[in-house]
């Protein structure tokens, strides 16, 4: 091979690689972003199912329900809860009242959770969670307003 | 009240003031030939070194001696907190581990002020100034949006105690080692800025920042292990690494440290790729800056993120656009005056370490994708999403199994061109061994499965290879045995650095692919004198007990374990009360071993005083953290090399 033929054979090899790097990040990118939905937006069936997303916001207090190792409670956005059903051992910082994400998928309406999310700080609300909160207010405070500018 | 804080918070102006003079004294003095100006980066080193390290002992004193009228030391400590945990609590939160990266970063200048005296005067000075320039920028960060010494008034009789999860050994040591890495990368990034400004890019350049690129990556890789085996063990749920956006944000400038490593071996011996290995020299800093501006801005969902303001996220990216965006212009403008290099053949060791530096960087970008692309979305306001394990197993592996192959080939390729028939004859012993035992592995485990064969290939592979490179270099044909003992001691410390580093790789990867498929992992409920067994492990459980700790109450699960009826021996894992912040916290109990890890942690308590239990056996788990000290211990071998000590200095 001349110099000029090797570079090129370099220089091919190379984008061959980058190349299939490249499919493959996007592949794997496209099936595995999970996203994340309100509890308001599962009442409203914009949720995918058979699909793997999260699901954020408060655990309804008095909703724990512990069966073994299979434990069922309520999220709940403030608008609308949805019943989660998960199995295994909860983090240390879940508490009813307080926020939390959890990540599984949905069937016959009910959340089925793969993993429920742990935070270092008692204090620190998953941003998620935060999230779903805020939009359940903005919605309430429209619905506020839709009622009494209605004659 | 004393005056300390206070004399800490003056001497962090004070260290601004020296930083600002060392950013721009020196590096003046370089441009026009100055030699006074450039002999003042020495003493500017030392004096900012002295400056900040003052800082951070009056930090330490406000918390050894109780000083709740700081916030900090308020917000992070306790009266009843151990003295060991009350000077961890110095980095255990946002503002003091800004100081303790600072004081590293300062650490780093006067290492490198006191170990280049053999380095021409302008190349210290514009060195020891880049340094300084850095500092700027984080001592302005820290006095601006996160001073440590901020004063609470009135002064609360208690604090808020040290996060549980924090008092811990592993976290009194994992912060200063991961960022002696984080930092040390801003000394190559020094180099490189240096060399593009005087333009004597050459392999002298690179002889002096290799060994100080070595020195971070091994405490990096040290840093980086610690963190995984802390989430191990004090996490509660046994896994060691979770894609977390904090630990990919120090696995990236990892990956991008590895590269350069190898890089720099090129432009050394083969005055070879030069614009590249000073690009990677600049991305590897860049990603450190990117991994600070991750965590501690607080905007990713994460285990590390505290709740944190907005202003310290935001000075941080413009900061970071400010270091890269002057950096990569200065590149651009200068790095076609570098030159390309010696030419090299398609089969060579120069073509193997490239391969190595593209896929490193490529992988790099990817967990770089998978962990800003959810950030970016939010920003532009079109919705939250996460990238989970899934996405970065699917990338990772295949974009590392090619570089672990050519792990395998590059050390026995030669520079310039190899004969690559004679490189595959040669290399045949280890393809054979390979094979063989990832099956017979994988037989005496039991299940032979793609993904484990696939790891165990790649650690028997490496291992074949080192076997073979040192069996060429021992007993060389046509040599005979007696001049083996003589050769190896011939063999070159950096060289053997090299070998034990790769055969760190190997261990990592037996580790990783073991239990990746061989762990058991089981959820059980258990009421007293209830057994489960687990590989031949019987687990029984003799109900908990109440324990008193010196700042936490303790319900303590007493677990017997028998190994097929043999020899009992008792696990008992904790679930803590800390008595201020009042979070409860999992204390697993691990019996460690070099075969397997047994590993019980309590769940909650569940009706008819049973308790749900966490049973796992973990096969081969600590390799994976063996690994990387065998790699750092590999680093260390390689710094020690007579060629540094003799012509570069030994480096810190």
């Amino acid at each position: 091979m001349t110099p000029r033929r090797k570079r090129m054979a370099i220089a091919l090899g190379l984008v061959a690689v980058v190349g299939a790097a490249t499919a493959l990040v996007l592949n794997a990118f496209q099936s595995n972003l999970v996203f994340f939905y309100t509890p308001t937006q599962i009442d409203a069936k914009e949720a995918p199912s058979g699909r793997t997303f999260r699901l954020g916001g408060l655990v309804v207090e008095g909703s724990v329900k512990r069966t073994g190792v299979n434990v069922a409670f309520e999220i709940t956005d403030t608008a609308k809860a949805v019943p989660v059903q998960f199995s295994g051992i909860l983090p240390d910082l879940f508490k009813e009242g307080k926020g939390v994400v959890a990540q599984g998928q949905l069937e016959n309406g009910v959340f089925q959770a793969k993993e429920v999310l742990a935070k270092h700080d008692e204090n620190y609300m998953p941003p998620e969670a935060a999230e779903a909160l805020k939009n359940a207010a903005i919605a309430n405070q429209k619905t506020a307003a839709t009622l009494v500018s209605a004659p | 009240m004393t005056l300390i804080p206070e004399i800490g918070h003056f001497a962090l102006w004070l260290a601004l003031g020296v930083a600002l003079c060392l950013g721009v004294v020196p590096m003046a003095g370089a441009a026009t030939g100055r030699r006074d100006w450039m002999g003042l980066a020495r003493l500017g080193a030392y004096a900012l070194f002295a400056l900040v390290t003052v800082a951070f002992i009056c930090l330490v004193v406000a918390f050894v001696r109780h000083d709740f009228s700081v916030l900090y030391v308020a917000s992070n400590s306790n009266t009843a907190l151990p003295l060991q945990y009350r000077i961890a609590g110095v980095w255990g939160g946002h503002e003091g581990s800004l100081l303790l990266w600072v004081e590293m970063l300062c650490l780093w200048t006067v290492a490198v002020a006191a170990f280049s005296k053999h380095l021409p005067q302008a190349v210290v000075a514009r060195i020891l100034s880049v340094m300084g320039l850095i500092s700027v920028g984080f001592l302005l960060f820290m006095l601006f949006t996160s001073n440590p010494f901020d004063r609470l008034f009135p002064a609360p009789p208690e604090g808020r105690d040290l996060n549980p999860l924090l008092q811990d050994l592993g976290m009194v040591i994992h912060p200063p080692m991961l960022y002696m890495g984080y930092v040390g990368f801003s000394v190559a990034f020094a180099f490189a800025i240096a060399a593009l400004l005087g333009g004597n890019l050459d392999s002298t350049w690179a002889r002096w920042t290799r060994p100080w690129t070595t020195v971070a990556w091994m405490f990096l890789t040290v840093g980086i292990a610690l963190g995984s085996s802390w989430a191990y063990y004090e996490l509660g749920w046994g896994g060691w690494w979770f894609w977390d956006p904090v630990e990919n944000a120090s696995l990236m400038p990892w990956l991008l440290g590895t590269a350069l490593i190898h890089s720099l071996a090129v432009t050394e011996k083969r005055n070879g790729f030069k614009s590249w290995t000073v690009l990677l020299a600049i991305l590897a800093f860049s990603f450190s800056l990117l991994g600070t501006f991750l965590v501690r801005s607080g905007v990713l969902s994460s285990v590390h993120a505290f709740a944190t303001d907005p202003s310290r996220g935001l000075f941080i990216l413009v900061f970071l656009t400010v270091v890269v965006g002057a950096s990569f212009a200065l590149y651009a403008w200068r790095a076609p005056t570098v030159g390309l290099g010696k030419r090299f053949a398609l089969w060579s060791k120069e073509s193997a370490l490239l391969g190595n530096n593209v896929l490193l960087l490529v992988a790099a970008l990817a967990i770089l994708l998978g962990t800003l692309y959810p950030l970016l979305l939010d920003a532009l306001g079109l919705g939250k999403i996460s990238v989970g394990p899934p996405y970065f197993d699917a990338v990772f592996m295949p974009l590392m199994a090619p570089a672990v192959f050519l792990m395998g080939v590059g050390p026995l390729a030669r520079w310039k061109e190899t004969d690559l028939p004679s490189l595959a004859l040669r290399l045949r012993w280890a393809a054979a061994v390979a094979v063989l035992a990832s099956l017979g592995v994988g037989a005496l485990a039991g299940e032979v499965r793609l993904v484990s064969t696939l790891g165990l290939l790649m650690t028997f592979w490496v291992v074949g290879s080192v076997a073979t490179d040192l069996w060429e270099r021992v007993h060389p044909a046509g040599s005979s045995w007696a001049e083996a003992p003589a050769k190896a001691r011939q063999i070159p410390r950096a060289l053997a650095g090299m070998m034990l580093a790769h055969l760190g790789i190997a261990a990592f990867c037996f580790g990783v692919a073991m239990v990746k498929t061989y762990e058991v992992e089981r959820d059980v409920k258990m009421a007293v004198g209830d057994t489960t067994t687990v590989r031949g492990y019987t687990f029984t459980f003799g109900g908990v007990k109440e324990l008193q700790g010196p700042n936490y109450v303790a319900m303590q699960g007493q677990m017997q374990v028998s190994h097929d009826g043999g020899a009992v021996l008792e696990m008992r894992p904790e679930k803590r009360i800390y008595r201020v912040q009042q979070n409860p916290m999992t204390e697993a109990a691990i019996d460690v071993g070099v075969t397997r890890d047994l590993y019980v942690s309590l769940g909650e308590q569940v009706e008819g005083g049973a308790w749900i239990v966490r049973v796992y056996v973990k096969p081969f788990i600590d390799w994976i953290w063996g690994g990387c000290l065998l790699m750092a211990l590999g680093g260390w071998l390689a710094v020690t090399d007579r060629r540094y000590r003799l012509k570069a200095g030994a480096a810190a």
